[in-house]
């Protein structure tokens, strides 16, 4: 009960050790990338699916050499999609590139101001993607109504925001992210707005199931520091949640017994 | 013929296969997945899946992302 090795988390029925996340976009080369995973702990990482370069990629290095599918879960997302057609493809195409791996990042973005996501679309998405086998982890608002939504839809993971994508502005609404974690039977992961430890471990401490990041370790000035900051922020929050908090209380309780005073 | 490839016009011999294709971009072997006119085209079928004149290929792989 009390031992860490213990508590797993579970999407989709694999197991993994680490409840952190995180993506592998912005690091200054393929090196710090791979460092930065490594320090970070993390067992699934996020990578995008874009356009191969035509006629200049003989003997470049592949992010999937540097992050090996057989050691990594290798979660491909939807980003940069505006609508769920766009979103299904990507998918489709992530499938493929992975040998029948159906386990995906499905966001559906609304305006490129926010980053916010396009919730009609990210439904329609997410419904056809579920009747085509496709293990969906959704992006989604810090909505409860939503999340529960995603959730009877079948989606293997709900992924609220803590605040837009890159902004590093951490949890702003705490008590909707407790509403959906209390509501839900799917594992909860926060999904963008952390800015920096203490905001992971907020995160944890609410109770959700993990958090994924990019940014706020990919965009620090060392992110491989980062990265090691971001894996005990989340076994920290983690344990915390675990071990039960006291209540918050108004007004002073003394540590020290007040009986046997000599004074 | 000419095809359209990555959002770029392309010419290739007729009768190209989808694997002449990769063969000559030098993808062979390497991590992708490739389209055409929006449908998936498994890695099995590269072989005997023959070009069509006017047909638009996306060919892609994994990149960093969050």
């Amino acid at each position: 009960m009390n031992d860490t090795r213990d508590d797993l988390l579970t999407i989709a029925g694999k197991t993994y050790r680490s409840r952190l996340l995180v993506g592998t976009g912005k690091y200054k080369d393929f090196e710090e990338t791979r460092q930065a995973i490594e320090a970070s702990g993390a067992e699934i990482v996020t990578v995008a699916i874009r356009r191969t370069n035509i006629g200049q990629n003989a003997g470049e290095p592949n992010l999937l050499d540097v992050l090996p599918p057989d050691r990594y879960t290798i979660l491909p997302n939807t980003a940069g999609c505006y609508t769920a057609k766009d979103a299904v493809r990507t998918c489709r195409l992530a499938r493929e590139l992975l040998d029948g791996h159906d386990l995906v990042k499905l966001e559906v973005l609304g305006d490129d101001k926010t980053l916010y996501p396009d919730l009609p679309a990210t439904l329609e998405a997410a419904e056809q993607l579920v009747k085509e086998g496709f293990k969906v982890m959704v992006y989604t608002s810090d909505d409860p109504i939503m999340a529960k939504r995603f959730e009877e839809l079948g989606c293997v993971a709900v992924m609220p925001l803590a605040a837009p994508i890159g902004s590093g502005l951490g949890i702003q609404n705490r008590y909707n992210i407790l509403t959906i974690v209390e509501n839900a039977k799917v594992p909860i992961l926060v999904d963008a707005g952390v800015g920096t430890a203490s905001d992971a471990a907020i995160a944890m401490e609410l109770g959700c199931d993990g958090v994924l990041m990019n940014t706020a370790i990919a965009g620090a000035k060392n992110p491989v520091l980062m990265a090691s900051a971001m894996r005990k922020a989340v076994e920290a929050g983690r344990e915390a949640f675990r071990a039960g908090r006291i209540p918050r209380k108004r007004y002073a309780s003394a540590s020290s017994p007040l009986d046997g005073t000599f004074f | 013929m000419e095809i359209i490839l990555n959002g770029e016009p392309a010419s290739v011999p007729d009768g190209t296969t989808v694997a002449d294709l990769i063969e000559r971009l030098a993808l062979s072997g390497k991590r992708i997945a490739l389209e055409i006119n929006e449908d998936i085209v498994p890695r099995s079928q590269y072989g005997e899946r023959r070009l069509q004149p006017g047909d638009r290929l996306e060919i892609v792989h994994a990149i960093g992302g969050g």
